[in-house]
């Protein structure tokens, strides 16, 4: 995906969400920490360019609900911020990168603690395969089949598949 | 880093470390539910052999705010009363499977000799007159919190240096973070030799008050007094107490800290105690936080500190 690629997706995306809650209202944004956090400020941008309304954003380190901690280095990345009260409202989730799906289940786990949002839906740039548990994304940006072994970056120039994975199992650069 | 011993194990970079991750626990304590499913299944133990309250509820606190189970050894209620060994305690304690002991005792080096016993991780809560590593951890992320940063801030630790644990792990975490630090006290309350620490010394609190940036004082305790190491408690609050009159001499942005429990009237005034610039509740909070931090990133990040 070129960066071009990814804004008209991020378009895309923004429309589709725009539809799907037949507009904005009671609609939040809570990128994950930290492929999640951009994306979620340019989808944010783009739903205000189309609907002139601005849509709260906040931002989540799932470090503490990961269901691997004791197993290998788990480190917060970065300090979690919702400034807003979630319960009763609609908070998409934003991700780069939709692999295994534990992030996922760690941050729906995390959210609960903030409060009780009305529907929780799931946007990510890229789904990448290879779940592990039951998680189904309601926007794609695009479908990469790839292997386990591949590691996908998401940056503003666009999506790259490469050979060498680190050791981040979340399967990132 | 299985242990926290002492402030100089982390070195400037784990200390750092230590203080970025209580970002994330202080919010996490701001939350409606201030609690997190993260050390599910790991048994805290807290073995104080030394009374103190605080201190004790913090670190319980932070461990089920981690969702750790959480056991409290009374010594004064316990089979130490009739005789039991320092080593037989802790290995008992230890068979029944627990993953850390926050111990605090009047010699110092016991946390050593734990570590040196067990398979659990040793958390120092106070070594007879060594070190509280997590009360130097604490005090250093309230000033970051209100100052960015500690390098370069002038720091004046007030009192009875000799007998403070505080004050010991307080010039190793101020120092290594770049703090220049001046020991205000009178001579009978200074260790018997400063050699290798990296601090001032001062018997003026008029002339040091001016120029900190951050004021430290201790807790003054009353057996100082009966064994001859001070005049009275009254002399000792002429020189050496944070009065009203000496607060005027602070800068405006000035700090002013303590470890508690305070001595109204002693080591501080009472309304000096309540200014906005007093930090004292601040620290508690933050202590919270703090250790929940350090049970973190012992128990649960596989993460290396220090």
């Amino acid at each position: 995906m070129t960066a071009d690629d990814l804004r008209r997706a991020i378009t895309r995306i923004a429309h589709e969400i725009i539809e799907h809650n037949h507009g904005l209202e009671h609609v939040a944004l809570v990128g994950l920490q930290t492929g999640g956090v951009p994306l979620a400020r340019r989808l944010a941008a783009t739903l205000a360019e189309i609907e002139g309304s601005e849509v709260p954003v906040g931002t989540l380190d799932v470090a503490f609900y990961r269901d691997d901690i004791g197993l290998r280095p788990v480190l917060p990345e970065a300090v979690t911020d919702i400034p807003f009260d979630i319960t009763g409202l609609t908070v998409v989730l934003v991700d780069d990168v939709l692999f295994t799906g534990r992030t996922v289940r760690a941050a729906l786990n995390a959210l609960n603690d903030y409060g009780r949002a009305r529907a929780i839906q799931l946007a990510v740039m890229v789904d990448r395969g290879h779940r592990e548990l039951p998680m189904r994304p309601d926007y794609v940006g695009k479908n990469l089949p790839t292997r386990r072994d591949e590691m996908v970056d998401v940056s503003e120039e666009g999506v790259v598949i490469g050979d060498i994975r680190d050791t981040d199992p979340r399967g990132r650069a | 880093m299985k242990h926290l011993l002492s402030i100089a194990d982390l070195g400037a970079e784990g200390i750092e470390e230590v203080l970025r991750v209580s970002d994330s626990f202080v919010e996490v304590s701001e939350r409606a539910i201030p609690k997190v499913p993260t050390l599910r299944g790991k048994t805290v133990v807290s073995l104080f052999y030394e009374e103190s309250t605080r201190t004790r509820l913090s670190f319980e606190t932070a461990a089920r705010r981690l969702s750790a189970d959480v056991m409290n050894f009374s010594v004064g209620t316990s089979s130490v009363k009739k005789g039991e060994s320092l080593k037989d305690t802790v290995e008992t304690i230890e068979a029944m499977g627990i993953d850390a002991i926050v111990v605090r005792h009047s010699s110092a080096g016991v946390p050593w000799q734990l570590a040196d016993w067990v398979d659990a991780s040793v958390i120092n809560a106070g070594d007879g007159w060594h070190e509280h590593p997590t009360q130097a951890l604490l005090d250093c992320y309230t000033i970051r919190q209100r100052r960015g940063s500690l390098d370069g801030l002038r720091i004046a630790i007030v009192g009875d240096i000799k007998h403070s644990r505080v004050a010991r792990s307080d010039v190793l975490a101020f120092t290594a973070l770049g703090a220049d630090v001046t020991l205000v006290a009178p001579p009978t309350l200074l260790p018997p030799s400063l050699e290798g620490w990296p601090v001032e010394v001062s018997h003026d609190f008029d002339g040091v008050l001016p120029k900190v940036d951050v004021v430290y004082l201790l807790r003054m305790q009353q057996e100082r007094q009966t064994e001859a190491l001070l005049p009275s408690l009254r002399e000792y609050t002429a020189r050496y107490g944070l009065t009203t009159r000496r607060a005027h001499l602070l800068q405006d942005d000035a700090l002013v800290m303590h470890p508690g429990p305070m001595n109204r009237g002693v080591e501080i005034a009472a309304e000096v105690a309540d200014l906005p610039s007093a930090l004292i509740t601040k620290q508690v909070a933050n202590g919270v936080a703090v250790r929940m931090a350090v049970l973190f990133l012992l128990l649960g990040s596989g993460g290396d500190l220090g």
